[in-house]
């Protein structure tokens, strides 16, 4: 790095193989840098510590990721992803909102503000549909929901949560699939590569135990990928795509602190760490 | 050098654990005899405490 390099930071609470890839990458370039822990974090009105820095974001919780991005960002930091595109991919509404925004294609999908006008929504939607938490990840808590009967109960139950957010419903037709689906990896407005992601569950996140396996990208993949990312302002960005019967292309979401050790487990262990690590460094160079 | 660094305690079980001497800060590593997820608070000296619950929201 030259002398008018800005300072890096490294941001995350858990250090899991991802983050110990990157900042390995950072020292192999001779690169120095902090790393933060957001548990520490605080900004106030006028903090000014932070100005000039670019942080890299790989906090795992949503919201903390995202207060840590708006607050850096107000201390005149750069943030990498920025606070609006955590904001846009941690919440699916605000992902499916930015997909449609930009014509790409996506599973029909409705936003409903009570449990009732959920049923509402999944009767226009068709069954089978699925239901997912606005925030959350992992596949943690998607519902498969067959018919109504099933909605019913599965909204009888969303209605009991303590949480108000909880009882704003995103429900998604269920796209007929193959029993994969498929990762595309961006960095800096790059495709490094793709994945399969294939697991006996019908929700094939790598955390359920999906095996991933390298996927050819084809020109139509690249470029759905690369609009998907552009269309949540992601600079680094895990792109997820389904590919029904007939070999159509359908954005489901794309992750803003994206984990790819099943990527590069795939990929023979070399791409997405180095390629951050060098988009860090162009950052603080410029 | 050696490869790892002794001197932590399991803060659950008591048992003596193992660092690996590249190990960093705020690492998630599991206990060998109680099974517990710890997390390093500091590698030199190591010290570890019970690693946080997974919460509703973490993710990618």
């Amino acid at each position: 790095m030259n002398s008018s390099a800005r300072d890096l930071v490294v941001l995350a609470s858990r250090v899991r193989y991802e983050e110990k890839r990157i900042m390995a990458a950072l020292e192999r370039r001779g690169c120095r840098y902090e790393y933060l822990d957001p548990r520490t974090l605080f900004v106030t009105g006028g903090t000014v510590r932070h100005a000039g820095r670019v942080v890299l974001n790989r906090e795992v919780g949503h919201y903390r990721a995202w207060y840590a991005a708006e607050a850096l960002e107000q201390a005149g930091a750069t943030v990498v992803n920025t606070a609006t595109a955590t904001h846009h991919c941690g919440d699916k509404w605000l992902t499916s909102a930015a997909l449609l925004r930009h014509g790409l294609p996506t599973p029909r999908t409705a936003l409903a503000l009570t449990p009732e006008a959920g049923l509402e929504a999944l009767a226009e939607i068709g069954y089978p549909a699925v239901i997912k938490p606005l925030v959350g990840s992992w596949g943690r808590l998607v519902t498969r929901v067959p018919d109504e009967a099933t909605a019913v109960a599965v909204l009888e139950h969303v209605a009991a949560l303590p949480a108000p957010q909880s009882h704003v419903i995103y429900a998604q037709e269920l796209v007929p699939k193959a029993d994969r689906d498929i990762r595309v990896a961006v960095v800096g407005g790059q495709v490094l590569g793709a994945t399969y992601r294939r697991g006996g569950d019908w929700r094939t996140n790598v955390a359920r135990g999906a095996v991933s396996e390298p996927c050819p990208v084809g020109d139509g993949l690249a470029k759905l990928a690369l609009a998907a990312a552009e269309a949540v302002g992601a600079d680094i960005a895990g792109v997820d795509v389904i590919e029904d019967s007939e070999g159509r292309l359908t954005v489901l979401e794309v992750n803003d602190r994206v984990e790819f050790r099943g990527f590069e487990s795939a990929h023979g262990g070399t791409g997405v760490a180095e390629a951050i690590a060098d988009l860090l460094i162009t950052k603080a160079e410029t | 050098m050696q490869n790892v660094i002794s001197g932590a305690e399991c803060p659950e079980c008591a048992a003596e654990i193992y660092v690996d001497a590249d190990a960093r800060a705020s690492e998630i590593i599991e206990c060998t005899d109680c099974r517990s997820e710890l997390e390093i608070t500091s590698v030199r000296p190591p010290v570890l405490s019970l690693a946080p619950e997974v919460e509703e929201d973490w993710g990618e």
